[in-house]
């Protein structure tokens, strides 16, 4: 447990020390909140009020309301908590996904290594994109849980392509060879040598499917499928794309521009936080 | 050698291509409801033929059966795909996946060849610079650049791009590939045409792109600097403007070429949101069209088409790999 503590400490102070990494850690830690404590105490209307369209931001509506009167600071605000969950969602299972066929081909090599690596190439050849739309509407997804298996079932190709590589090349490193001619158990040097050369990889390739799951999912979105909540702001952006004619209707503006900039801030805070994950949990990189 | 080590890669190609046959055979015979039976009751009613007629005439049209056992229906697919026949429109019978593909494909070709090679181009340049003058303003630039568009995902920029210079200035054409007003051949005027209707999602695709093979070439090319050949070289006092173009430059854009075919597949992939913003009439715009009709057919055809653009592309990168680097061809 104190030795938990102690690494999670020395996590932070090496995140801390990078000023890129911090600024996307706090970008982070603000959308989780937002998700989270914003979500359950802003109050979320979606009745349709003709009279209030397209009214500047007040105090009463921080950014003003939309084509049909509602207010687009709560949207926005019950948005993230699907966008962040379904960014988690795909993260988990395509990781998981390239870990098991990454880990099972690089370790057990010989004609397994040959099928599963086949497999990764086929999953890497199909266009991810149109066959995600194809599955979601094939299965008419309505929910967050499906939406992310989708997500994740068409990109788990390169992490476990990728976590393969390094498996193969850690396998023969020189510390390992060591370790087997010292006699060391397989479970013990798989989880005192390679896992611990692997941890900043996975870190690093999770922030990057949570990214890439949310911004093909906004896309997604804006094709109309996937829309099974209001306030997701691919469904947002979809709505506003729709129905304000915002290429001629300033006044749709703000409705318009608030996902996008909430979508770009995110994907900023990923990429920030990524550069320091990788100084933080990969032993080459700490310099103590 | 070298043509064996090509003969490989084709084997490799032909058996990825049939397992991609078997995932997209395998995605519309996986989804549930039969998507051929309101086709048989409308034509049906309309002939006057009951309904068990009417319903072999539909499955026999589309070469889609879902009564069949599925090994049968598999025969089936393939022997229609043998003879040309991917798949014919549910929405409008006369309209077939090759028909499509020779009005569509070029197009999307055309495009995504055209902005991988500027981006590709681009990218090599900014990102040897990057690797050359580590600090300074120009590298500033680019680094605020690159994280700039790594942040907004290509779909965003097209529908920026589209708004201001489509609705708002009025510069480009809101859809289509090429004028009515020209007859396509080799002509000015039609080339011309073609191109003012292309520049926008050639745009999209250079902006958001170039950023990658910046940030690639920037991180082989360091490698590259860092190794003993190019420190060797340093010793034999050989000026730097050469080490930088004849050692760092070619040997940094090998690995690149690898990435080219993931490249592109990532672009045709992304061609439905882009081609669609745009309504640029290529496989893009059609695949969009197809799945907002709900006509699975189609797109059944037209996505088996595009990852055959895909492996293609691959094997393209594969033969090229080995062109530039003899260490692969001894394999």
């Amino acid at each position: 447990m104190n030795r938990l503590l102690n690494s999670i400490k020395d996590f932070f102070k090496v995140i801390f020390r990078n000023r890129q990494a911090s600024i996307g850690f706090f970008i982070l830690l603000f959308f989780v909140l937002m998700g989270t404590i914003g979500a359950s105490i802003t109050p979320l209307d979606m009745t349709v009020n003709f009279e209030k369209r397209f009214q500047m931001p007040t105090f009463q509506h921080p950014l003003g309301t939309d084509y049909v009167g509602r207010d687009v600071f709560a949207q926005v605000i019950h948005g993230s908590r699907d966008v962040l969950t379904l960014g988690l969602i795909c993260g988990i299972i395509a990781l998981g996904l390239g870990i098991i066929m990454g880990a099972v081909a690089a370790f057990v090599g010989g004609y397994v290594d040959t099928v599963l690596s086949f497999i990764i190439n086929v999953s890497l050849t199909i266009p991810a994109f149109p066959m995600m739309l194809i599955l979601a509407v094939a299965f008419n997804v309505q929910n967050v849980w499906a939406a992310g298996f989708i997500l994740a079932v068409v990109s788990w190709g390169g992490v476990a392509r990728v976590i393969r590589g390094q498996i193969l090349s850690l396998r023969y490193a020189d510390y390992i060879i060591a370790s087997r001619i010292m006699g060391l158990k397989n479970y013990y040097i798989i989880i005192k040598e390679i896992l611990p050369n692997t941890v900043s990889l996975l870190a690093v390739q999770f922030i990057g499917l949570f990214q890439s799951g949310i911004s093909s999912s906004m896309g997604l979105m804006m094709l109309g499928v996937l829309t099974y909540r209001p306030t997701n702001w691919g469904v947002m952006l979809n709505l506003a794309l729709q129905n304000t004619g915002i290429a001629y209707n300033p006044k749709g503006l703000i409705y318009f521009l608030t996902p996008i900039i909430c979508l770009g801030l995110l994907q900023l805070g990923c990429i920030f936080f990524s550069s320091g994950v990788d100084q933080a949990l990969n032993p080459r990189l700490r310099t103590e | 050698m070298s043509a064996k080590y090509i003969f490989k890669k084709i084997g490799t190609s032909f058996v990825t291509l049939i397992a991609v046959v078997i995932v997209i055979f395998l995605v519309l015979r996986l989804m549930p409801g039969d998507i051929i039976e309101p086709l048989a009751r409308q034509e049906a009613a309309q002939m006057g033929l009951t309904f068990e007629e009417a319903y072999q005439r539909v499955a026999d049209r589309y070469n889609y059966n879902p009564n069949e056992p599925i090994t049968d229906q598999f025969v089936r697919y393939v022997k229609g795909l043998l003879k040309g026949d991917l798949g014919t429109s549910m929405i409008n019978p006369r309209n077939t996946v090759s028909n499509i593909l020779a009005v569509a494909l070029p197009w999307t070709i055309f495009v995504v060849s055209i902005s991988l090679v500027i981006s590709f181009i681009l990218g090599m340049q900014l990102g040897a610079i990057m690797a050359i003058k580590r600090k300074g303003f120009i590298n500033n630039l680019i680094t605020f650049y690159v994280t700039l568009v790594s942040t907004i995902p290509n779909y965003i920029v097209a529908i920026f791009l589209s708004i201001i210079f489509v609705y708002q200035l009025g510069m480009f054409p809101k859809s289509g590939v090429y004028s009515i007003n020209v007859t396509p051949g080799l002509n000015i005027p039609f080339l011309l045409s073609a191109l003012h209707h292309a520049i926008l999602p050639i745009a999209t695709y250079v902006i958001t792109s170039t950023g990658g093979w910046t940030l690639n070439m920037k991180g082989s090319s360091i490698n590259v600097l860092g190794s003993d050949y190019v420190f060797a070289a340093r010793a034999r006092g050989i000026p730097s403007r050469t080490i930088i173009n004849k050692y760092m430059k070619r040997n940094a854009m090998i690995p690149m070429v690898t990435i080219l075919a993931m490249s592109f597949g990532g672009m045709i992939g992304g061609a439905p949101l882009i081609e669609g913003q745009f309504q640029y009439l290529g496989m893009g715009a059609y695949l969009s069209k197809a799945l907002g009709e709900r006509d699975f057919i189609l797109y059944q055809g037209l996505l088996l088409c595009v990852s055959v653009s895909v492996i293609i592309a691959n094997l393209i990168a594969d033969i090229l790999y080995s062109k530039l680097d003899p260490r692969i061809r001894l394999e």
